[in-house]
């Protein structure tokens, strides 16, 4: 049985093949033992400290909001080594990996964000990474895929399924089965069976921590409302944590409306309503009346999963966290602002939860702080970004 | 007396185990499908496995997520599964039909829904791959309102509290683990341990069939011998399938010749 609840109402759960039992009650068990931990907890911090750069500044916005009754900041996990929120995490996955003595690790990846920050790790603690990417991605993301390799991890195309993120969850839930023993399944976001729901919130949440203390040192009061983009929804439950028992302050989830809410291309789980099983956990899914999983869309790949982490559904259905949907146009609009009104480029996923804060901005009729987590730079998104927009100048 | 009950004491006076093969609902198409089971059950099969065709089969290595996909390339849908089950329980209404499938297809349907229909339809069994002892006790309640027995997974790791608990809510028969990893003839059941056979006895589990990895007769003898009540093949069988597409009557003297094949290595 498990010694943390492994659901969030009904959300959640370990709906995963009897094999993989043991190794998640396993997982769980390190993961408990290191939280009480001490010499664990003090290597985690040094590596965020030292290794990763943390904490991240708080910047507020100089240009980009023209209601003087709002405030915007933007926590800035862009500027996290290897450029996004997803360090946090895959640091203290690795440390538990090595806790549990085992020596590979597995992971997936879509546009190769998780992937990089999971060789990376694996590079700095002498683990063995293979990481699994749909044969699409791997053609699409070509620069991350020579990052991975650089820093020796394996990057094994999928051509299974889609070809995508969701086939190459499959394929390492499929690896994992196989080789428990010495492997760690190195899970990206904060969805999948339990524990790997609560482990990536606890590994992420200093980011809403950070959060809590600058603006109290900026501004002596907490923010009206936090916004982060949600896919998985690592970085958005991140900042969210340290919050939630916070009624003051909006809980702001934006997914992507990729072509709109009305057409098929989109990766908006939770507002799609429909709920479902896939990878593990019970939640907002995207699929046919069935019960198939359906291909998400999203211009920003970061963004581009069917489903949604199980806490975010349990957060939507109490009424403690609004989740709102940003389209590609809206997304590519707000990268563009941001750019020329604060010199950021921020990621495309990122670019989802500024667009929703911009218009929030908007309509504010007393005074507000918002704070968006700035989760990613767009650095990846760059050569995407240019093939979209041309040569125009914007 | 259920039907799984009814075949293991038919072949315990005859002193065989049971051979079980599994395919793929609706794979290729509908017609060849249920071609494909009357070829089954005419080599000798105790009892039937058949899958719905399910977009992200976790726990399936390539060959039977290649029989989701030609399925689901041909838009095979759950309920033309439920069309074909229907005809094999008309023309065989003895033989004992497991189903064995993903759980988002049961929750789309309505669990209550979803174990009508397949009563309806004449199955005897569900196994759901994706749902462990620790998520089964809201699916058994279903299973048992309607008269279907829901099959627990025994692995090769499994704890003896695990093995507890199958003892006293498995029916049908037990899924015996052959070993670690995903469905697939690529790499060979482990045979199970003394130790575990053991322990399963103990508990008093359903009786154990053991499945992932069996292709061979000598591997189905063997099993037997270990102390399981019979074998399971699925990517062995589904792998016939593939093989032949082109040329469907071969298909199905292939598939004959490999049930009969299998079922004369379960003489004890």
């Amino acid at each position: 049985m498990n010694h943390l609840d492994s659901k969030f109402g009904d959300y959640g759960g370990m709906y995963v093949p009897e094999l993989l039992i043991p190794a998640l009650d396993q997982l769980e068990q390190a993961f408990l033992d290191a939280q009480q931990d001490e010499a664990f907890k003090q290597e985690f911090m040094s590596l965020l400290t030292d290794y990763a750069g943390r904490p991240t500044a708080m910047t507020k916005c100089r240009n980009i909001v023209s209601n003087p009754l709002v405030k915007l900041y933007l926590k800035r996990e862009d500027l996290l080594h290897g450029g996004a929120h997803k360090t946090n995490q895959v640091l203290g996955q690795a440390l538990l990996t090595k806790r549990m003595g085992k020596t590979e690790v597995i992971a997936e990846t879509g546009a190769g964000q998780h992937g990089v920050a999971t060789a990376l790790a694996c590079a700095l603690m002498g683990l063995k990474a293979r990481i699994y990417m749909g044969a699409k991605d791997v053609e699409r993301q070509a620069p991350n895929v020579f990052r991975m390799r650089l820093m020796g991890a394996e990057v094994i195309p999928v051509n299974s399924g889609s070809g995508t993120l969701k086939d190459a969850v499959n394929e390492a839930m499929r690896d994992w089965s196989a080789n428990y023993d010495k492997a760690h399944y190195l899970l990206g976001t904060a969805a999948g069976p339990h524990p790997f729901p609560t482990i990536v919130r606890e590994y992420h949440r200093m980011i809403g921590e950070e959060t809590r203390a600058q603006i109290m040192q900026k501004e002596g009061r907490l923010p009206d409302a936090v916004v982060a983009c949600v896919g998985g929804g690592s970085n958005a439950i991140g900042m969210f944590a340290d919050f939630i028992d916070e009624p003051s302050v909006r809980l702001v989830g934006v997914e992507p409306a990729g072509k709109g809410l009305h057409t098929h291309e989109h990766g908006a789980a939770i507002s799609t309503g429909s709920k479902g099983i896939l990878h593990g956990a019970y939640s907002y899914i995207m699929q046919d009346s069935d019960g198939q999983i359906e291909e998400s869309y999203s211009v920003s790949a970061g963004l581009d999963y069917p489903a949604v982490g199980p806490q975010h559904a349990y957060l939507h259905d109490i009424g403690r966290a609004e989740y709102v949907a940003a389209t590609d146009q809206e997304a590519l609009n707000a990268l563009q602002l941001l750019a020329r009104k604060e010199g950021i480029i921020c990621a495309l996923e990122t670019a989802h939860a500024l667009a929703h804060a911009l218009n929030m901005a908007d309509e504010a009729e007393k005074e507000t702080i918002i704070v968006v987590n700035l989760s990613g730079r767009g650095d990846k998104d760059l050569a995407h970004v240019h093939n979209i927009l041309g040569d125009q100048q914007p | 007396m259920s039907r799984y009950e009814t075949m293991f004491e038919r072949l315990g006076q005859k002193n065989e185990g049971a051979f079980v093969p599994f395919v793929m609902l609706g794979d290729p198409d509908k017609q060849t499908s249920l071609h494909i089971i009357e070829a089954l059950i005419a080599g000798g099969a105790d009892a039937l496995e058949l899958g719905i065709p399910y977009s992200d089969p976790i726990a399936d290595g390539p060959t039977i997520q290649k029989a989701s996909i030609r399925a689901l390339g041909n838009k095979i849908r759950p309920a033309d599964c439920f069309d074909i089950l229907r005809q094999v329980r008309a023309s065989h209404p003895d033989i004992p039909i497991g189903l064995l499938l993903y759980s988002n297809l049961v929750l789309a349907a309505g669990l209550d829904g979803f174990y009508a229909k397949a009563a309806e339809a004449g199955v005897d069994s569900i196994l759901i791959a994706d749902v462990p002892l620790r998520e089964a006790d809201r699916f058994i309640a279903v299973a048992q309102q309607h008269g279907i027995q829901q099959i627990l997974i025994a692995p090769p790791n499994a704890s003896e509290d695990t093995l507890k608990q199958i003892g006293e809510k498995s029916r049908g028969y037990t899924y015996l683990l052959g070993r670690a990893g995903v469905t697939g003839a690529e790499t060979a059941a482990t045979m199970p341990a003394t130790e575990l056979v053991e322990q399963l006895t103990k508990y008093q589990v359903a009786p154990p069939l053991l499945g992932f990895g069996i292709s061979t007769p000598e591997q189905v003898a063997n099993a037997i011998a270990a102390g399981a009540a019979g074998a399971i093949s699925g990517s062995a069988t589904v792998n016939i399938v593939e093989k032949y597409l082109d040329d469907v009557p071969a298909m199905l003297n292939a598939l004959t010749e490999f049930v009969r094949g299998m079922k004369a290595a379960t003489a004890k």
